[in-house]
């Protein structure tokens, strides 16, 4: 196995009052890209807002490590610093911010130092003509009238321009038409090489029919319950999650 | 997560006190004789001093406000109306006193003549001590000097102008501003003369349990054209100051005028500001406003659309923090035909501070045609602060085409979990979302001033700087 990269041991999140992630163990090497699948409520947001030490999850018991430091209860903007990107589900809405003024502003904060405005500017454009991603809609604000797709292409820009270790996908796919889906891959290559990593986490396996993908894992109420190849998506796709369930 | 802490501001260079090293400061309190004395002082002639003597009469015979913020605490027994700092007045930077100087200097003030201004006036308590303007508009004719000034060189414009368009009997403090006022600019742009780069006013308040009370007055004559920025600042001292300055615009037919504001007084300071413009025959005033700072504002600017096809547009912002109160907004008379009212406000309070956006939209029978529309937004950074909408709509024609629409919003966790999900800190992911909802009124400032109010936006919010 490569170098570890993220390791997730043991695990248990809860919401509120309800349990929901329960011994979660999940380990990603550098230059692998992950899936994790799941039914409904079974705990995949809840991975990924873990990882981040979102505020409104408690954990329990267990660790979080990037690259061997203990990032279990690191602040968000921390692990972000570190390395770590998730694309949203639900891209909020920035008023007055625009899209490249919030990038910079992002990218000066993730590498500690003053972005070179000429490099960035160049970077940016280059991004955006391989996602297809019009000229002027960096200068509205951020997300703000976005459509759907928009939003999800404008995470994959973010991703891009912010070069994270580890970039979480939360349904990135969900509620894309074909072409859309195919820019959010695209953009996936574009990112992807051997030093770093992807997790992505999907209903869905279109998506993934474009990417080399090393692991597929299914979570069930909380934990993961069978880890595979490809081969495995394939499977829950024709068969669904019936015989992993309870 | 623990929420951090967000710290009280930290205001660093506004808040450098001069010692109160002044030339003539008038005992506390308001007496005829203390009226007198402060004539005597500015040497003025005798009908200004009878103007003063009979704006006494009207402010003790006015009652306080009924509504609004309580301003009990203020008791003009404890204010010195007139401070007359070591200063006579300069053309030249070089002959403002050191310790004055060096405040402005402070505040950026010559640097932002050389760099973007077309002149400066500014005053420090009671008096200007630095007025000049580039000789190119000397000669097509405008005029920018001192109040005092006018009043000995131009008593006839003086005289049909001043306390016209706000006459005293508005409101109490306007009677009080009758009778103390002292300093302030007098502008005329002479008919089709277009002044493209701005002018410039700074009022500093120095002098600790004293108010300033100045007086601008400007008539951007017909087919003219000007934009002028007035800033606004003083220290913060543990007893209270006053501010009751009064703003009167005249824009002729066909003239444009933007009058551009950013006051950024201490915690301390009672701002009760009078500013009106009366709008002439296809005239355009735009007033562009940001009001920081000050235990309690009451401010609301006036448009009064007398001409057709009179236009005004407002867009103003408030930042209320702890233990201040800002009742702010704007008021429009529509009063002939196809005018037209454009108003965009905000506010933002924190630390359980409070934001009134109070406003009056009248459109009376004669002014049919005429199209009014006000958006106002509120943004709360918690839950112990207050915002509240108190607008006033008195429509007489049905002919009119009127909209008012208000939002009242937080920021919300989530926003914040996005942002710090891209390296931000909660501070910073704050000030972004306060930067962002500020961003419609900055990008109306000229760019120094813009970068200003996103200082004063993130002093705001980060506490303690550098």
């Amino acid at each position: 196995m490569s170098e570890k990269l993220l390791e997730i041991k043991d695990l248990y999140v809860s919401a509120g009052e309800k349990e929901i992630l329960k011994g979660m163990n999940l380990s990603i090497g550098k230059g692998e890209v992950h899936v994790i699948m799941g039914p409904n409520g079974s705990g995949k947001t809840t991975t990924a807002n873990a990882i981040f030490n979102h505020p409104e999850y408690q954990k329990i018991k267990g660790s979080i490590s990037l690259e061997g430091e203990d990032i279990t209860n690191s602040k968000t903007d921390e692990i972000a610093r570190k390395g770590v990107f998730m694309s949203f589900q639900l891209p909020e809405e920035i008023p007055g911010v625009s899209v490249t003024n919030f990038l910079k502003y992002a990218k000066n904060k993730i590498t500690g130092k003053n972005v070179k405005i000429f490099e960035f500017k160049n970077e940016l454009q280059k991004n955006m003509d391989e996602l297809g991603i019009p000229k002027e809609a960096v200068d509205r604000s951020l997300n703000v009238g976005f459509s759907g797709g928009e939003k999800k292409k404008n995470e994959i820009l973010q991703m891009l321009m912010l070069n994270p270790k580890l970039a979480i996908l939360d349904e990135t796919d969900s509620g894309l038409d074909v072409d859309a889906i195919r820019t959010v891959s695209k953009g996936i290559q574009m990112y992807k090489n051997e030093n770093n990593a992807v997790l992505i986490i999907t209903h869905n396996t279109k998506i993934l029919k474009s990417l080399k993908v090393d692991y597929v894992h299914i979570l069930v109420d909380g934990k993961i319950v069978k880890t595979g190849s490809a081969a495995l998506a394939t499977e829950i796709e024709n068969e669904g999650y019936a015989k992993y369930k309870g | 997560m623990s929420k951090s802490q967000i710290e009280d501001i930290n205001r660093n260079i506004y808040d450098i006190k001069n010692e109160d090293n002044y030339d003539f400061k008038m005992k506390k309190g308001l007496t005829r004789e203390i009226i007198e004395e402060l004539s005597k002082q500015k040497n003025e002639p005798e009908w200004m001093k009878e103007f003063r003597l009979k704006a006494l009469d009207v402010y003790e015979s006015l009652e306080l406000p009924t509504w609004g913020p309580d301003i009990s605490e203020l008791d003009m027994n404890d204010i010195a109306t007139y401070v007359r700092p070591k200063s006579k007045l300069n053309s030249s930077w070089d002959d403002v006193p050191e310790d004055i100087k060096k405040t402005f200097d402070q505040l950026g003030i010559p640097d932002a003549e050389k760099e973007s201004l077309a002149g400066v006036g500014a005053q420090y308590d009671s008096e200007v001590v630095y007025h000049s303007m580039k000789e190119e508009l000397i000669q097509q004719g405008v005029i920018y000097t001192d109040m005092e000034t006018a009043v000995r060189e131009y008593p006839d414009v003086v005289k049909e102008h001043f306390m016209k368009c706000v006459p005293v009997y508005d409101h109490k403090f306007v009677a009080l501003h009758g009778a103390v006022w002292s300093g302030g600019s007098f502008v005329y742009v002479p008919k089709g003369v277009k002044v493209d780069i701005p002018l410039q006013s700074y009022f500093r308040l120095n002098s600790p349990e004293s108010g300033q009370f100045e007086h601008t007055l400007i008539i951007v004559d017909e087919g003219a054209s000007l934009h002028f920025i007035e800033g606004c600042s003083a220290p913060k001292y543990n007893k209270v100051n006053l501010h009751a300055g009064c703003v009167e615009l005249y824009v002729k037919d066909n003239a444009y005028l933007r009058y551009s504001t950013i006051e950024n007084w201490s915690k301390n300071m009672f701002n009760l500001n009078t500013k009106k413009a009366i709008v002439g025959k296809n005239a355009k005033m735009e007033w562009v406003t940001g009001s920081f700072g000050s235990k309690i504002s009451m401010l609301y600017p006036m448009s009064i659309l007398n001409g057709e096809n009179a236009k005004t547009e407002f867009t103003g912002i408030s930042f209320a923090g702890k233990g201040q109160n800002l009742d702010n907004g704007f008021k429009v008379v529509h009063n002939a035909k196809n005018t037209s009212s454009l108003v965009n406000a905000k506010s933002i309070s924190k630390d359980g501070g409070k934001c009134t956006y109070r406003s009056l939209v009248r459109i009376t029978p004669n002014a049919g045609g005429s199209k009014s529309s006000v958006s106002c937004e509120s943004l709360m950074l918690d839950d112990i602060s207050i915002s509240d909408t108190i607008p006033v709509n008195d429509i007489e024609t049905d002919d009119v085409i009127f909209s008012h629409e208000a939002k009242i919003g937080k920021i919300s966790d989530k926003t914040i979990f996005y942002l710090m999900s891209r390296g931000l800190s909660e501070e910073d992911a704050k000030a972004m979302i306060v930067r962002g909802f500020a961003y419609p009124i900055s990008k109306e400032l000229p760019v120094e001033y813009a970068v200003e109010m996103n200082n004063l936006i993130n002093l705001e919010l980060e506490g303690a700087i550098g």
